[in-house]
């Protein structure tokens, strides 16, 4: 109400100004703001407790990381300025860049990436590996640290420069001090954006202006690595979630760009000359279809194998992007197009769709009708596809399938339940992971299957658990690549979930958006607007 | 021939009358028609070269109309000329279920409320209050407690309508209980019961059906609107809301997605208030001048 | 008067009960636990209990109803479940651009239905009536965001003549402000105005049937006089009440009209809680909604005897 009570006053005087200064088209938009319009609505600050995109990409805005994956798949530097690592690769070294300052003014000191890495590796399935190999993190001074290993962590670069969910952020220390399990809500970062909290409108608006005291690198951007300059003031994150409003909008240039959209709208806004349609995740998203385990029927292992010889990633695919140019087949559980995928084991899902095979196989485990619940959320339309493709063919092998619609915040609890059907469970939901979460054994978490405290659904695998743990120590790519092959065929038997594909969100901007940089994840840097 | 002229003479007057009740009330006659069109539609949908509306088939998808899609395909490519006709099943039941049963509890309230003073004070508050929650709303937020289904769509609606029956049969009873007729019935010692069946009730009856078709209208309206925000029927039933829902992200390449189900939709709800008025027309002179 | 406005306000206090009601019941039969959502997805069931304990969920039902009613009394309408703002203030943030969209429709409505629904019973019978009269019943049953759709198909896209979406404070530029109005408006306001034009209509010829009127006339009044100071000064009572309760259909169409054009206002707001199922809004929500409603009526009781002398409280 306070905004009616400030508003009602200056209405009068607003009014006749405004009809004096009134702009004559509804198009414009001020020089120095990009109107962007996120894939869905930020409503967590805390990149650490969340693995939510969303956040994740809020917290490239307003942090910094110490070290950043870039375009060819290595960490580089960013926050740190040098680093040195002992010859028998236990004690890493890193001292920080020059004139690294926090948005309420103090110093980035080694006190605060200490404690945030600490935070950090409470949540994540990364950093919860890399804690079991870190000895002590200490600071020499303040601006340089150490993290003694206990024992080798090869991936410990790759760990601190994380590009996916949950990014290793650096946050003050008084705000990293706050307990994993709860989320934090002060937006202090010392990246390049400062976030307007006052005019932050859940469901609606984000707004972010420039960091005047940010230093970016000199090296070009390349992915979350590289130079991160700024150059617009202000950037208004416009959440419109109808989107056939928002890609009125867009033609109508009312919005600079939208993230991600329905693939099935590239063609008509590639009729739009004002409007540029690209590709600038090279990693695309993956699919996946995942079991609950614990619950029958899907704690057959038959069962699960049984959808390997229906599931058509054709038809799948098609639904969730429509023209082959936006999908490809992707029969790995690594992403396709980077080292570690390969079609090892894949035979099953890969050849001709063999419905004989999933009811013999079906019959064998012994399914009697029993009713099978998938969850779908209708307001993520490649989810959606997934569901209503995959229904529809285990419908066609006989299987009593109950497809049951809500929206992706109610599927997110429910997918927690691990209660029998009648009580709220599950047997089967669909979602998608970006490409750059699903590169390696280390980050791709649904093929981790420590069984009960993993990811939801629960797949049970000691072999998948083992093969991880030695991919992680392993120190050479030849061998990384033959354990990544083997835990693909062992994913291909247990069946912990299956890849439905691999396909592009595109990504639209008006033309007068110059400089964006493609990366997995979209980045605000960089972007010029003319 | 002779037998044939013999047949219309005596059809003549028939004809007449049909022509007659043409002329004077066009809109109700054209009403009805629609309506009997969709009711035929609703119940003989797979008779009506139709195939299975929910049967997926991605290949085919986004098809424009042709001879082999009349009404198109959607993103699924599933026939949407096969689902909107399916779609007036589930248009038809809410709009009638929830006349029906918004009259029913409707009617028993109002009854209630304007004979026995207790009920009144009691039933009437909380009528009252469900009724300043605006009816999309409260169905909405009734509809955010429990699992998308059919039926809970129906009851949702139906909650959110009743109030407005039982105040208008409250308003009706209360002028007729003090009528000559009523009292002299109670005086004679009819019982309650008897009383309300035999003198109140069939009084109502006249305001309460034309209120029910207008119940009738706004519910299939009120459908639409629920599956629209994704808060109604579930998704795999061919309502003609969820057709639109799902279509409105290609409003802008493939119309017909929303145009088709918009139009059966329009056509139905239309139908129905102008049959309304119709029967309002014909039941209750006065109260047609005041609507 | 003032008695009377007394009396009326002290009316409105068992159906807001009523209201509270049925808006807490809302929260405490709603399937799935609050403290599991609030805990996260890593909640240990310690935590949870931990949680449960703090916002007192353990408590019997009238306890809880009578702590929550309190703190909805002192402003407080709780915590959003989803992003942890209080609901206050994310309803506060959004009252704006719903105040000027219904306003504006209300204002303009009624400016276009009463004279369409005056000259429909004034020229009752001729082709004039019949197009007022089928305008109306099309307006009742055309779906509003299928309007929506139309409208922004043919004035944005087509004619590019008015914006899309969003909304523009008046703050930043009036021009702006009412253009970003007019199409919402119009999908919002149909609906209403078909309302108004019907019972505007009815009313009129319900007052020009009565015997003063014929003898106004009798006397040699001009018609356009007949039709304004009397019949329409009798028949505004009625229309007044119409206005009021129809103001439950603005309502609703709020929710779909901000939802289609991307407008930031309570109804995009209910919207998203709905499909979250995040109730402290909800309820926060359905609260708002329903005080305004009683308001708006309550203010068209009042007005009853500015329209008409012979009211007198």
């Amino acid at each position: 109400m306070a905004s009616i009570k400030r508003g009602l006053p200056r209405l009068a005087a607003a009014t006749v100004l405004a009809a004096l200064l009134a702009a004559p088209t509804h198009a414009q938009t001020s020089g120095k703001t990009i109107k962007f319009v996120p894939q869905s609505d930020l409503r967590v600050l805390d990149p650490i407790w969340t693995t939510a995109y969303i956040t994740r990409n809020y917290g490239y805005m307003v942090y910094d990381t110490l070290f950043a994956l870039d375009e060819h798949l290595h960490p580089q530097p960013q926050m740190v300025g040098s680093y040195k690592v002992s010859d028998d690769k236990l004690t890493y070294t890193f001292t920080l860049r020059d004139h690294l300052k926090f948005t309420d003014g103090m110093p980035v000191r080694s006190a605060d990436c200490i404690a945030s890495l600490e935070r950090w590796m409470k949540r994540d399935a990364l950093g919860q590996a890399m804690a079991l190999a870190v000895g002590e993190m200490k600071a020499t001074d303040d601006r340089t640290f150490s993290i003694v290993l206990k024992k080798p962590f090869p991936l410990l670069l790759d760990a601190i420069g994380k590009l996916s969910s949950n990014v290793p952020f650096i946050m003050p220390e008084r705000i990293a001090k706050t307990d994993a399990n709860t989320q934090i809500t002060d937006p202090t970062g010392s990246g390049p954006f400062k976030f307007l909290k006052d005019e932050w409108v859940p469901g609606s608006k984000a707004v972010f202006v420039k960091n005047p005291d940010y230093v970016p690198r000199s090296e070009p951007p390349s992915w979350a690595a590289g130079g991160k300059v700024v150059k617009v003031d202000r950037v208004e994150w416009d959440v419109i979630p109808d989107s056939a409003t928002a890609a009125a909008a867009l033609n109508a240039g009312e919005v600079d760009w939208w993230e991600q959209f329905p693939p099935d709208l590239v063609p008509m806004l590639r009729r739009n000359q004002d409007v540029v349609v690209a590709d600038t995740d090279p990693l695309g998203s993956v699919g996946v279809a995942r079991f609950n385990s614990l619950l029958p029927p899907f704690n057959n292992v038959k069962m699960r194998q049984a959808l390997l010889y229906i599931l058509d990633q054709t038809d799948i695919m098609t639904s969730v992007a429509g023209d082959p140019e936006n999908w490809k087949a992707c029969y790995s559980v690594y992403t396709c197009g980077t080292p570690m995928a390969s079609d090892a084991g894949a035979a099953p899902l890969m050849g001709k769709r063999d419905p004989a095979k999933a009811k013999a196989l079906i019959k064998e485990a012994g399914y009697n009708g029993e009713r099978i619940v998938l969850m779908t959320a209708t307001d993520q339309p490649s989810i959606n596809a997934q569901a209503n493709v995959i229904a529809d063919e285990m419908r066609a092998v006989g299987l009593n399938v109950d497809l049951q619609a809500m929206d992706w915040g109610t599927l997110v609890n429910r997918r927690a339940s691990k209660a029998p059907l009648d009580k709220g469970g599950w047997n089967m939901f669909f979602t998608w992971f970006g490409g750059a979460d699903m590169l390696n054994p280390s980050l791709n978490f649904p093929l981790n299957a420590n069984g009960e405290k993993g990811w939801f659904g629960w797949a049970s695998d000691d072999k998948l658990v083992a093969l991880r743990a030695q991919w992680m120590e392993a120190s050479d790519f030849a061998t990384q690549k033959k354990i990544a092959a083997e835990m693909q065929e062992e994913a291909f038997t247990s069946v912990p979930y299956i890849p439905t594909g691999q396909f592009v969100m595109p990504t639209a901007f008006r033309k007068n958006l110059k400089g964006v940089v493609p990366a997995p994840v979209v980045f605000l840097w960089n972007v010029s607007k003319e | 021939m002779a037998a044939i002229s013999a047949d219309i003479v005596v059809r003549a007057p028939r004809t007449r009358w049909l022509r007659e009740t043409i002329r004077r009330h066009p809109t109700v006659v054209a009403g009805s028609l629609i309506l009997l069109a969709m009711v035929v539609m609703a119940v003989f949908a797979p008779y009506l070269g139709t195939v299975d509306p929910i049967a997926v088939a991605p290949v085919k998808r986004l098809r424009f109309p042709s001879e082999l899609y009349w009404f198109g395909t959607d993103a699924y490519g599933r026939d949407v000329y096969s689902r909107t006709l399916y779609g007036a099943r589930v248009s038809l039941q809410v709009g009638l279920g929830v006349a029906f049963f918004a009259t029913v509890f409707g009617l028993a309230i109002g009854l209630v409320t304007g004979f026995v003073r207790l009920a009144d004070a009691l039933l009437m508050r909380v009528m009252d209050g469900l009724m300043s929650v605006p009816p999309v709303l409260l169905a909405i937020a009734l509809m955010a407690l429990t699992k998308a289904s059919l039926g809970n769509v129906i009851i949702a609606i139906t909650i959110s309508e009743v109030p407005r029956v039982a105040r208008l049969v409250r308003g009706v009873v209360l002028s007729l209980r003090e009528q000559p007729f009523v009292e002299a019935a109670r005086a004679a010692g009819t019982s309650l019961l008897r009383t309300l069946w035999r003198h109140i009730l069939p009084n109502t009856i006249a305001p309460v059906l034309v209120q029910a078709t207008y119940i009738c209208a706004s519910a299939m309206i009120t459908e639409a609107v629920l599956s629209f925000i994704g808060a109604g029927t579930p998704p795999q039933i061919p309502s003609w809301g969820n057709i639109m829902a799902e279509g409105r992200l290609y409003f802008e390449i493939r119309p017909y997605l929303i145009i088709f189900p918009g139009l059966f939709l329009s056509a139905t709800v239309l139908a129905v208030n102008l049959v309304g008025d119709g029967l309002r027309d014909a039941l209750d002179p006065r109260l047609a001048r005041r609507m | 008067m003032f008695a009377y406005l007394v009396r009326r306000l002290l009316a409105t206090i068992p159906v807001m009960g009523v209201v509270a009601l049925f808006v807490f019941s809302l929260l405490y039969i709603a399937p799935g636990d609050p403290a599991a959502v609030i805990a996260g997805d890593f909640a240990t069931p310690e935590q949870i209990a931990a949680i449960h304990k703090k916002l007192g969920l353990d408590e019997p039902f009238l306890v809880r109803f009578g702590h929550w009613l309190w703190a909805v009394l002192h402003g407080d309408l709780g915590i959003s479940i989803f992003t942890n703002l209080p609901v206050t203030q994310l309803i506060g943030q959004r009252v704006e651009p719903t105040l000027a969209l219904t306003l504006t429709t209300l204002v303009v409505t009624i400016v276009f239905a009463v004279p369409l629904g005056v000259i429909a019973a004034w020229k009752a019978g001729t082709w004039v009536d019949r197009l007022v009269m089928i305008v109306a019943v099309a307006g009742f049953s055309l779906p509003a965001f299928v309007l929506a759709y139309l409208l922004i198909l043919a004035f944005s896209i087509k004619l590019d003549l008015l914006p899309v979406q969003g909304y523009v404070s008046f703050r930043d530029g009036f021009l702006p402000f009412i253009e970003h109005l007019i199409l919402p408006s119009i999908t919002l306001g149909l609906v209403y105005g078909a309302l108004i034009a019907r019972f505007t209509r009815a009313s009129m010829l319900e007052v020009l049937s009565q015997d003063y009127i014929r003898t106004a006339q009798a006397k040699g009044l001009a018609n356009d006089q007949v039709l304004l100071r009397h019949a329409l000064k009798n028949a505004a009572v009625p229309i007044a009440t119409v206005i009021g309760i129809g103001v439950a259909l603005l309502i609703s169409g709020v929710i779909v009209t901000e939802t289609v054009f991307a407008i930031p206002g309570i109804g995009r707001l209910t919207v998203d809680a709905i499909l979250r199922r995040d109730y402290p809004i909800i309820q926060g929500v359905v609260l708002l909604f329903s005080a305004a409603y009683v308001l708006v009526n309550l203010l068209v009781d009042v007005s009853y005897t500015l329209l008409d002398p012979r009211v007198r409280y």
